[in-house]
């Protein structure tokens, strides 16, 4: 009986839905108060049944209900406790309804945070919402209802959980991914909201700002949470692989990077105001995209869900109706927006540009690479697939050239910067760079290698551009300590994502290039040397688990007869249903990784193993904890609750909004460019 | 004549058509060098692929095929379509569900003697996920997925 409360729930949240899609939007457009006010109930009726329906969910999972047929095919009366609740993504239905679930939280936010914007743009935001919850939650009860039952009998038990799917990383990557992809729809409905009023200023974008830099920073912590579990957990001691999963997710955030950035220049000069509306309707796209991909089995991956084509087609009519729909607007609206200001071929804005041209580049050469197959099996019927050095050939360049103008753009000055200026302020810096670029490798990895040299000279770029720039910030202040403390919260966001990037650039390229690995057949007693790293295979051991046996290996690796680490990979078969699971073991360390694992067990007890060293590997998830602090922080900068306080009092919206444009207008100077 | 910002305007656009115009042409030279072609063992086994060509190939792996060496990870297993058959040599660690009925995706080329010698291993990741080529290759060759789609039954 319960699961069909949930059932019932999801489709009274489906109404709230509708309403919430039409009543505000309605509303603004017959300017009808009563109509726009109901926006924030709604929304909260949305998410309170949609909470609803995942609690209900759980409880079939916890409770071990087999008759629910996701329940039946994702989960078994042994899986731990934690692993159960988890469970509940670990398919298609279930983690659908949690990707609505996120939708209906940004919602909520939506509602609860924009008390200081008009009347009629939050109206506006909050219906395209509604109709985007509504398009999920029908596409839920029309092609993947999670509360399907199994019918007539059901199973005495459940087929178990994907046993990689067995781990921390699965309970913490897909909800943080799913909520970061989520919270683009809604910079996108902010975008929408603001064609439909024909209002693209700089007050659209400055309310945007922080919920975009709030959305990237969680899409980052979700994909470096994506990246950290496949590296630990899929044992091959990789962290990106150009899965064709792995590239939407990427593309959305390229796009969102670029988006960031011109969201900037657009509230602050008033320019590049249709670019930035196009880039929230590409990153939002790309969340969609990524959707489609993984739900309608169209690439081979490790993500895939087991396929059902009238789904695909259903996402892609989602996609159609909202993307199309968008960009339709944006044809009609475009061109009568107008920039306000000019600027010179050598300032601020030209790098902001430069540096969005090369993300959106970026963001398109993964998306071609990602969808080729598809389109070239449509054309000649053959399956082909696009290897990693695709990806690479194009990346690396592109980001290399990304890094050296993110050191010169914060610098730079709006509307005209003298080269002059910029030589000055970074001449010797790029100096230093160079040198410690050839110094570094050599003093701790002692050897030299071209890749490693332009790594380390980018990433002391970065790092002594930020220097440079405090400097010059604090210069012609009393002290430094209270020029330090008159910069903004924006500022510091700014300049710690951009030292995230610095830290990842080390972590990827000192990884790629100087890590090792051997494969090898060992008896007990047996060993293999490794980077300077003795690994030796003392024995094993036959252990069991909650839910599996197992075979732990112990390895005990040591450095000139000096014990460094001991390691335990695992070689398990899951009780539910046989299936076997490699586990690896990991000694890390800021400065590198020590990394077994398993491969089989021989006939006569010796063990296949990979062993690998790999420096700075954990730079690249610690840049990606930078990245997303440094845009949260940005986004907590007082201004946006200043002028959210401001806008509090002003009874006209029309009249605010202007008054604050031109508050807004003298600000700059200040703050960033002094 | 032009007036001046129309031309300026033109120059811009014709300077952005070419570079967009250089970033495709490179993107797609790029493409075509990475591309792997993906055949079938029956394919494979009617000379449509020639000996060196780096390409993938997929199929069941045929039962009691598999043969290791005891001294090394060398190992060598046959794959099938339940038409053809093409052997695998492999020397690595095989993943985790490789196993005799199931599906493979091999990455490599072709020795002189027919042999497929892999440089890569890719089993499924999902027991009860098939990989869309594997599929279409046993379905080209006239045999049906779903008879060998799932593991053996849970002895419980």
């Amino acid at each position: 009986m319960i699961p069909e409360l949930g059932q019932f729930s999801l489709i009274l949240a489906f109404c709230l839905s509708i309403l919430l899609g039409v009543m505000p939007l309605a509303g603004a457009a017959t300017g009808n108060r009563l109509w726009m006010r109901m926006g924030r109930p709604l929304s909260a009726g949305l998410f309170v049944f949609l909470g609803i329906c995942l609690a209900i969910l759980a409880h079939a999972f916890v409770t071990d209900d087999f008759s629910v047929r996701i329940v039946a095919a994702q989960s078994n009366s042994l899986l731990p406790m934690q692993y159960k609740v988890t469970a509940l993504w670990g398919g298609h239905e279930g983690s659908f309804l949690l990707w609505t679930f996120m939708l209906a939280g940004w919602i909520l936010a939506v509602g609860v945070f924009s008390k200081s914007m008009p009347r009629e743009f939050v109206a506006r935001v909050l219906g395209v919402l509604g109709l985007l919850c509504a398009s999920y939650i029908l596409f839920m009860l029309a092609t993947s209802n999670p509360f399907d039952r199994m019918v007539p009998v059901p199973p005495t038990d459940g087929a178990d959980l994907n046993t990689a799917l067995q781990d921390i990383g699965f309970i913490l990557h897909p909800p943080t991914l799913y909520m970061g992809y989520v919270g683009f729809s809604v910079v996108f409905a902010f975008a929408i909201a603001a064609l439909l009023s024909g209002r693209l200023d700089a007050a659209w974008a400055r309310w945007s700002r922080p919920w975009a830099n709030v959305a990237w920073a969680i899409l980052t912590i979700g994909i470096a949470l994506g990246s950290w579990w496949a590296y630990y957990e899929l044992g091959w001691g990789g962290w990106w692989a150009w899965d064709p999963v792995e590239n939407p997710p990427l593309i959305t955030w390229l796009c969102g990077a670029a988006l960031i950035h011109s969201l900037a220049v657009t509230e602050k000069r008033r320019v590049f105001k249709s670019w930035t509306v196009l880039l929230a309707i590409l990153a939002f796209a790309g969340s969609l995209l990524g959707t489609f991909i993984t739900r309608s089995g169209l690439l081979t991956s490790v993500h895939a869900f087991a396929s059902d084509p009238s789904r695909g087609v259903f996402i892609l009519a989602i996609l159609g109706v909202f993307v199309g729909g968008a960009l339709l607007l944006y044809a009609i609206r475009a061109p009568l927006i107008k920039s306000e200001f000019g600027f010179g071929p050598l300032s601020r804005e030209i790098f902001l540009l430069a540096n969005n041209v090369i993300l959106v580049v970026a963001a398109a050469s993964v998306f071609l690479g990602t969808l080729f197959p598809m389109f070239y099996q449509a054309l000649t019927g053959d399956l082909i697939s696009i290897g990693p050095p695709y990806f690479n050939i194009i990346f690396v360049p592109l980001m290399i050239l990304l890094v050296i103008l993110l050191g010169i753009g914060p610098i730079s000055r709006w509307k005209k910067t003298s080269g002059a200026y910029l030589r000055r302020q970074l001449g010797k810096v790029a100096a230093a760079s160079v040198l410690l670029g050839v110094a570094l490798p050599l003093i701790v990895l002692l050897d030299i290698s071209i890749p490693a040299t332009i790594a380390v000279a980018l990433a002391v770029w970065i790092v002594l551009g930020i220097c440079r720039d405090l400097v010059a910030k604090t210069a012609n202040k009393p002290s430094r300590w209270q020029g330090l403390r008159s910069l903004t919260y924006g500022y510091y966001g700014m300049q710690g994502a951009h030292f995230g990037v610095a830290v990842m650039l080390i972590g990827v390229a000192l990884t790629s290039y100087f890590s090792s690995e051997r494969s090898v057949l060992l008896q007990a007693g047996d060993s293999v040397e490794l980077g300077g790293y003795e690994f030796q295979f003392a024995g094993s051991e036959r252990i069991a688990g909650p839910n599996y046996d197992a075979d732990r290996a112990t390895v005990l690796v040591t450095r000139d007869d000096e014990a460094v680490a001991d390691l335990y990979p695992e070689l398990r078969v899951y009780l539910a249903n046989g299936a076997p699971s490699t586990e690896m073991a990991i000694d890390p360390s800021l400065l590198r990784d020590l990394f077994v694992t398993p491969g089989e067990i021989r006939d006569n007890g010796a063990w296949t193993m990979t062993v690998y060293v790999k420096p700075f590997v954990r730079w690249i998830w610690l840049g990606a904890i930078f990245m997303a602090l440094g845009a949260t922080l940005a986004a907590a900068d007082r201004r946006y609750r200043k002028l959210a306080r401001a806008r509090g009092h002003a009874h006209d919206p029309a009249g605010g909004e202007m008054k604050l444009g031109e508050a807004w207008s003298a600000q700059p100077t200040r703050s960033k460019a002094s | 004549m032009m007036k001046p910002h129309r031309r300026k305007r033109l120059g811009a656009i014709l300077f952005v058509a070419f570079g967009l115009s250089v970033a495709a042409t490179l993107t797609l030279f790029a493409l075509s060098q990475n591309i792997n072609m993906f055949y079938s063992p029956t394919q494979v086994a009617n000379g449509e692929v020639e000996s060196g060509t780096l390409f993938r190939i997929g199929g069941m792996v045929k039962d009691g095929s598999v043969e290791r060496r005891q001294d090394s990870l060398a190992v060598s297993f046959v794959t099938t379509d339940f038409v053809h058959d093409v052997p695998i040599e492999y020397e690595g660690i095989l993943p985790d569900l490789f196993r005799e009925g199931q599906g493979v995706v091999a990455e490599g080329s072709l020795d002189a003697l027919g042999v497929f010698q892999a440089s890569r291993v890719l089993a499924k990741h999902d027991e009860n996920y098939m990989s869309p080529e594997v599929r279409a290759a046993i379905e080209q060759a006239g045999g049906s997925p779903e008879n060998h789609q799932f593991r053996e039954s849970p002895e419980d």
